[in-house]
Formats: C-alpha cells, sequence, structure tokens
C-alpha cells in the first residue's frame, strides 16, 4: 500500500470508529437515560413504568414507616407541590432522615408509587435537590 | 506568615513560567528562522546561532526553579494544615486541631483549592525532571517541549491565583475548623489522588513532546522514544490509581460495587483509555518509523482528557462524592483552559500535520494494523465513555435533568471491551510489517481451544449466568494463554524485559476480567435484621450476630457488631462498625471484609430497629481478581518501563562518543 493511501485508510477507519462510537452511544442513551422526575412531574405527566428514572424532593416528616422485615421502609417524597409513595429495601444512607433532601433511583409502579434500588442522601450537607422548596444553592442565594 | 510565603513563592514561580515560556518561544523561533535562512542562501549565520543556543539553554535552569518555587509553595501549605493554623480559610473549611497528623497532611488535598496546587506542583516537577534528565532529544525539539510545559504552567497559575487562592486567610480566625469529611480520613485518600495526578500530569508531558515536535517538525522516533517513557509512566500511575481508586470505594463505601460509573470514576477512565491507546501507538512510531500523525494526535487526545477529567471534578458541573467546587467562576475559568489548550493544540495539528511525511508503511495483517485495531476500539470506548459522562451535562444545561448510569456503560462499552480481548489475544502473535492471515489463524487455535474448554465446563458447571459473564469468563483464559505465547521458544533469561512487562500487562487484563465476570455472575447477597444471637446465610457461609459493643477511635466512636462466620467446620470472626464522627458530625458504615483464595465474604452493619440490626452480607466469588489484575497490569508496566529505560541508557552511552567527536 503506499504511504498516501495508507493514511487515507486510517483516517477512513478513525472516522468509522467515531461515527459508530456516537451512533452505539446515541442509540442506547434512549433507553438508558435516567430521567429526574419531582413529584409535581408525577402529578401533571404519568411516569415511565418499570423504566430507571430518578426520584427526588424532601422526605415528609413522619412520613417514614418501617415494615416487618426489619431492613424495607416506605416513606413519602415531596417537593411541597405533590406527594410520591416510595418503597426501599436496603440499608439507608447516613444523611437519610425525615425533612431532608433525598433522590431515589429506581422505577415507577402502575399505581404512580416508586420502588427505590438506591437512596442517594448526598454527602456534602450543602446539597440539594434541584428545585426544592424552601432553600435554594448556594451559589444562587449569592447572586439573588 | 507561612501563608504568605507559599503564596509568594506561588507568585515567583508563576514569573519563571512566563520567562521559561518567552525565553523557549523566542530561542525556537530564532533556531529555526535561523536555519530555514540558512538552508535557502547557503550560508551559515553564527551569531543568531548563537543567540538562539544561549536562548534555549537558559530555558534547563529556569524550569528547574520553576519547579523548586512550586515545591515550596505546596510545603507551605502542608506546614499550615499541620500547625493547624485556623487564620487561613482553606485549614478552616476543611481540617480540625484533633485530626490524626496523617488526615492532617493528606487534608491539604483533599480539598478544591489544595488539590489544585498539588497539581500545578506535580506540573513544575515533571518540568524540572525534563529539563534535568531528557539527554537523547535534539536542543530545540526539547525546548519547545519545555515551552509548552511552561504555557500548561501558566493556565494553572492564573487559576489558583484568581479563582481557588488556597492561602486566603480569614479574619477574625474561627477557634476550630469544619473537619475532613470522614469518608475522606482514610489511608487510600493519602495516596489515591496524587497517583491520579502524577498521571494526568505525565499525560500533560507526553503532550508537551508532542508539541514541541509538531513546533520544530521532528515527529519520528526519536521523539517516540522521549515521549514513550512519559506515556507509559502516566499509564502505569493511572492503572494505580485506578485501581487502588476502584477498591477505596469498593470497601469505604459499603455498597459492595467496586465500580459506579460515576462521572469522576469515568475522570480517571477516559485519560486511562487515552493513554493506553497512546503507549501502542508511540510504539509502532519508535519502533517502525510508522503512525506518526495518529500518535501527536492521541497525545493531544490523552492530555485532553486529563483536562476534560479534571474540568468534570473541579468544576462542580457534577455532583458527586469527589465534586468540592461550587463556584461558578471556577467552571468558566477551567472551561476557558479547557478550550484554549485543546483548541490551541489541535490548531498547531491542522497547520503543522501537513508537513509531517507518512510514516513506513504496512500490510493489512501485520502488528501495526492489529495495534491500530487496539487503538480504534479504545477509541470508541473512549468517545463511548465521554458521551455518557458529558451528556447529562449538556442535558442539564438545555433544561433536562437526567443521569446516565451503569445499564448505559455496561450496554455499550462492554461488547466493545470484549471484542477488543480478541484483538488483545491476536496483537502480540503478529509479526511486524507483514504476516499472513493462515499463520495467525494457526497461532490463534491454542488460546481459542482454551475458549472453548472454558466455555464446556461453563455450560454444565454454571447455566444461566447471563450473557456477559458468560462472554467474559470464556474469553479470559482463551486471552491468558494467548498472552504467554509471545514467549513460547524464547529463551527467557534473554527476553526483554520489555516483552516480559507486555505479558504480565496483557495477563493481568485476563486476570481482571475474569473477576469482573465472576464478581457478576457469581455474587450472593444478603439483606437481613437479626436480633443478637440470631444466624442467617450467605453463599455457603453461616453468619451469627454475636454482640454488638462500643469502640473508640481518634475522632470517632462506634458501634462494632461481632459476626461470627462459620463454613465447613472452620469460623472466623468479622466486625463491621457505624462509625459516629463529630467534626463535621456524621454517620459511616464502615465495612468488614474477609479475604479467602476463592473471594471475598464483605458485611456491613446497617441500623438497628427495635432490638433489631440490619445486616448486608455478600459472597463475592473471586472479586479480588479485579484489583490483582489492576496490579498485574500495573506491574506490567513498570517491567516494561525498565526495560525500555535500560535500553535508552545502552543506546545512548553508545551515541554519546560518536557525537562528541562529531
Amino acid at each position: 500500500m503506499k504511504a498516501k493511501n495508507q493514511r487515507l485508510a486510517l483516517i477512513g477507519a478513525a472516522l468509522v470508529a467515531l461515527i459508530a462510537a456516537v451512533l452505539l452511544a446515541m442509540s442506547a442513551l434512549k433507553d438508558q437515560a435516567a430521567f429526574y422526575y419531582k413529584p409535581s412531574d408525577v402529578a401533571t405527566q404519568s411516569p415511565p413504568v418499570g423504566k430507571a428514572v430518578r426520584l427526588g424532593g424532601m422526605v415528609e416528616k413522619g412520613s417514614i414507616r418501617k415494615q416487618p422485615d426489619g431492613v424495607t421502609i416506605d416513606f413519602v417524597v415531596t417537593d411541597g407541590v405533590a406527594k410520591t409513595p416510595v418503597r426501599f429495601t436496603g440499608v439507608t444512607p447516613d444523611l437519610f432522615r425525615e425533612g431532608s433532601g433525598v433522590v431515589a433511583e429506581g422505577q415507577f409502579q402502575g399505581d404512580r408509587s416508586f420502588v427505590a434500588s438506591n437512596l442517594l442522601a448526598k454527602h456534602d450537607e450543602r446539597y440539594m435537590p434541584p428545585d426544592a422548596p424552601g432553600k435554594r444553592p448556594k451559589s444562587e442565594t449569592a447572586a439573588q | 506568615m507561612m501563608a504568605e510565603a507559599g503564596l509568594a513563592a506561588l507568585w515567583l514561580a508563576t514569573a519563571f513560567a512566563l520567562l521559561q515560556l518567552v525565553l523557549a518561544a523566542v530561542g525556537v523561533a530564532i533556531a529555526m528562522r535561523t536555519e530555514a535562512a540558512e538552508l535557502a542562501r547557503g550560508v551559515v549565520h553564527v551569531s543568531a546561532r548563537e543567540t538562539a543556543s544561549e536562548l534555549m539553554r537558559a530555558v534547563r535552569p529556569v524550569a528547574v526553579v520553576q519547579g523548586v518555587l512550586v515545591v515550596v509553595a505546596f510545603a507551605a501549605l502542608v506546614a499550615v494544615f499541620v500547625s493547624s493554623d485556623m487564620s487561613v480559610l482553606l485549614v478552616v473549611d476543611n481540617s480540625h486541631s484533633l485530626k490524626p497528623l496523617i488526615y492532617k497532611i493528606a487534608g491539604t488535598w483533599g480539598n478544591h483549592e489544595g488539590s489544585m496546587l498539588l497539581w500545578v506542583m506535580v506540573l513544575g516537577l515533571a518540568g524540572a525532571f525534563v529539563a534535568l534528565a531528557e539527554r537523547s532529544l535534539d536542543a530545540k525539539t526539547l525546548t519547545a517541549t519545555l515551552g509548552a510545559q511552561a504555557l500548561i504552567a501558566l493556565g494553572f497559575y492564573a487559576y489558583l491565583a484568581f479563582a481557588s487562592n488556597p492561602f486566603t486567610r480569614i479574619n477574625p480566625a474561627p477557634a476550630d475548623g469544619n473537619g475532613l469529611n470522614p469518608l475522606l480520613q482514610d489511608p487510600g485518600l493519602a495516596f489515591h489522588p496524587p497517583t491520579l495526578y502524577l498521571g494526568y500530569v505525565g499525560l500533560s508531558v507526553a503532550f508537551s513532546f508532542a508539541v514541541g515536535a509538531l513546533v520544530t517538525r521532528e515527529v519520528g522516533p526519536r521523539f517516540a522514544r522521549a515521549m514513550r517513557p512519559w506515556a507509559l509512566g502516566a499509564w502505569i500511575l493511572l492503572t494505580i490509581g485506578i485501581t487502588a481508586g476502584s477498591y477505596w470505594a469498593y470497601y469505604e463505601l459499603g455498597w459492595g460495587g467496586w465500580w459506579f460509573w460515576d462521572p469522576t470514576e469515568n475522570a480517571s477512565l477516559m485519560p486511562w483509555l487515552a493513554a493506553t491507546a497512546l503507549l501502542h501507538s508511540v510504539t509502532v512510531l519508535a519502533t517502525r518509523d510508522g503512525l506518526r500523525a495518529w500518535t501527536i494526535m492521541l497525545a493531544v487526545v490523552a492530555f485532553s482528557m486529563s483536562m476534560v477529567g479534571t474540568f468534570l471534578v473541579r468544576s462542580g458541573v457534577l455532583v458527586s462524592v469527589h465534586a468540592f467546587a461550587v463556584d461558578p467562576t471556577r467552571g468558566t475559568f477551567l472551561l476557558g483552559l479547557l478550550a484554549l489548550y485543546i483548541g490551541g493544540a489541535l490548531l498547531l495539528f491542522g497547520a503543522r500535520i501537513g508537513t509531517v511525511t507518512a510514516g513506513t508503511t504496512f500490510e493489512l495483517v501485520s502488528r501495526e494494523a492489529g495495534l491500530v485495531l487496539n487503538n480504534l476500539l479504545l477509541s470508541v470506548v473512549l468517545g463511548i465513555v465521554l458521551i455518557g459522562t458529558i451528556y447529562p451535562v449538556i442535558a442539564q444545561a438545555m433544561g433536562v435533568q437526567l443521569s446516565i448510569g451503569p445499564p448505559f456503560f455496561n450496554k455499550t462499552a462492554g461488547p466493545i471491551a470484549l471484542v477488543l480481548m480478541i484483538a488483545l489475544a491476536g496483537g502480540p502473535l503478529l509479526r511486524w510489517r507483514r504476516d499472513s492471515a493462515r499463520t495467525l489463524g494457526r497461532r490463534m487455535l491454542v488460546p481459542m481451544g482454551a475458549s472453548a474448554l472454558a466455555l464446556l465446563v461453563l455450560l454444565i458447571a454454571a447455566p444461566g449466568i447471563g450473557l456477559m459473564p458468560l462472554l467474559g469468563l470464556m474469553l479470559a483464559p482463551g486471552l491468558a494463554v494467548g498472552s504467554v505465547m509471545p514467549l513460547v521458544g524464547r529463551n527467557l533469561l534473554r527476553t526483554p524485559l520489555y516483552i516480559w512487562g507486555m505479558v504480565i500487562a496483557h495477563v493481568g487484563v485476563a486476570v481482571a476480567v475474569a473477576g469482573m465476570a465472576s464478581d457478576t455472575a457469581f455474587t450472593r447477597e444478603r439483606l437481613v435484621a437479626l436480633h443478637v444471637g440470631d444466624s442467617t446465610d450467605v453463599g455457603p457461609f453461616q453468619v451469627t450476630l454475636k454482640s454488638i459493643a462500643p469502640a473508640l477511635g481518634a475522632n470517632w466512636s462506634a458501634l462494632e457488631a461481632e459476626l461470627v462466620v462459620a463454613e465447613r467446620g472452620s469460623s472466623f470472626t468479622l466486625k463491621p462498625q457505624q462509625r459516629f464522627f463529630s467534626a463535621p458530625p456524621q454517620v459511616t458504615n464502615e465495612s468488614a471484609i474477609k479475604t479467602l483464595w476463592n473471594g471475598q465474604l464483605y458485611t456491613v452493619l446497617g441500623r438497628e430497629d427495635a432490638g433489631r440490626w440490619q445486616l448486608r452480607l455478600w459472597w463475592k466469588p473471586f472479586v479480588t481478581l479485579i484489583w490483582a489484575g489492576g496490579g498485574m497490569i500495573a506491574i506490567g508496566g513498570m517491567v516494561s518501563l525498565l526495560g525500555r529505560l535500560r535500553r535508552e541508557r545502552r543506546v545512548a552511552k553508545r551515541q554519546l562518543p560518536a557525537e562528541a567527536l562529531a
């Protein structure tokens, strides 16, 4: 193979690889991107059932109910407008408590309740789930 | 005083970096213009030559001084942390006088400003090291390289000075600090970030070499041999950093996972993927003088990825365990630097690459082609990880909240990684320049046999483990066998070290993949709430909660469970804890892990409720192979680096007398 042709072939191969990566990623993004919901979104639009999504808001005060197996809890996530019941089986994170912010990873059920496979209570106490009522992230407060 | 001394050293270092850049730029410009003029007119300009070489000679000591100054600045910050000087804002925010000494020191880089200072310190040291140690490269290319280093450093000095000054004072000084996040109070933290930073910075040196070679149009084997140790060294450190970080997350977070596709993890994986591609292509350039433009491009990409990584982690666009920064000006500043460096490098690449003639050619079936395939597959994986990592950021900018998790990466990068394993088994069995597909097929018979045998065993012994783990466990033995085959028929004592390095690293990949597949396929998990005295079982083990007792550490108190684990007559004890830290107030789960020859039993103590204690137990067969494999990959890299450096020195010794005569 001539040197010039070889360079062209390499450029071609690199472009094909690049396009393949983008196409593969884009097709997978359609199915696998976990969208973020707030309880008020759930009230206004019907959430996808059985698809991995995230639900964010505050754990409503007095809503945590422990189940008899000792490892399952039910609680309510609220954004000040609407409420969504959540069930979670596992060890809750350290900062998970009533009245504080939480992001639940999991799936919506047919009855618009949520089954969480993972709970994120951010390690940084300054962390707030987006658009939570009451407080705003630090940077925005500074701008106001 | 110490803080002001540090700040002064930092500003002086900035001044020296500027001087380094100017001297290098002017020196190289004069040298190149003089050469071009001499070539055109056939005369020798002695005075211009002397001016240029004097300017260029001055660059080396300037780079060394810059390195020393930035080390002084960093040492000052460490001193401020060690003495718990609460009049410095950074210490107040991130340290506490009661913290153990090692975490006071580690706390220096356990925060945004300190870690950026660590970044530039490593950068300055690397520049000083290049200036002192590099002997094989011609003066012009080396000077241009040091100039590029200075330009990179300047950007970060500016960033520190204007957006993240670590030495800012606070008045009045509070009585004590806020402490360091307990999750970060771990020996792993003392070594994990510096290792990754060393890797990132190593890639910046490789990038500077590439810029230097582009500027002077000296893209060839000589440049490749000068750059290779840096690319290889950076890659080794990234490998260690990623492996250690993975194990840290595994035992510290208490979630039982070893890779979460967290954006910060991806931020270290992407430079590693690019560096892996780079160190394979630079081999082609060094030994066969092929893939010239390709290698330069990969050096640019690898550095870009370490910049993207720094940007993602440090700008605050990501919400993650590691992301400290929340100030939007920082993100903008870093994004500006990112655009400047990558854009500038691409412009230079576009302008100069036409003058870099194509290197030696090769056939479609050859070692070179195998390495090109390796590069392409790695690039595809890199592209996917990059898209998956930055897509949520872009979506957020457009007002859509979403996250990309493991399902995306496993479905896309996973299959390509498996194809890469096949290429990895075949590549080293190919000859340089030209080979035949038929002989390759014959050589591949043994690895394919090993994989077929593994498949048969798996189908009989472990049916229904899922396609990906099955493929992983099937391909791993084939890859291991194929990787060892380059040693067959060689005198093992005379085999060069870099071949040993390659074999060890490639077998390490097989070992790590086997561990990942085994963990996915065979892990058993149990989540229960037990009264003291109750038992449960997980995998082959029976676990009894014998007691719950308080325990005390230097700056924490804890509740400790005593778990008695029985398996076929023998038994051992595990003590997972719930730790309560007072500064800052936080509870962490300290997992207790028992490592056996065939896997790990992983236990976490959860909450208490009505006399029952939550326990989370995992039996993870052969999970340890993941980090053992990672360690082998790093060791393979080190062996190879040692072999290369020895060889270079021998070659240099042989060349020196000849050059002295000429």
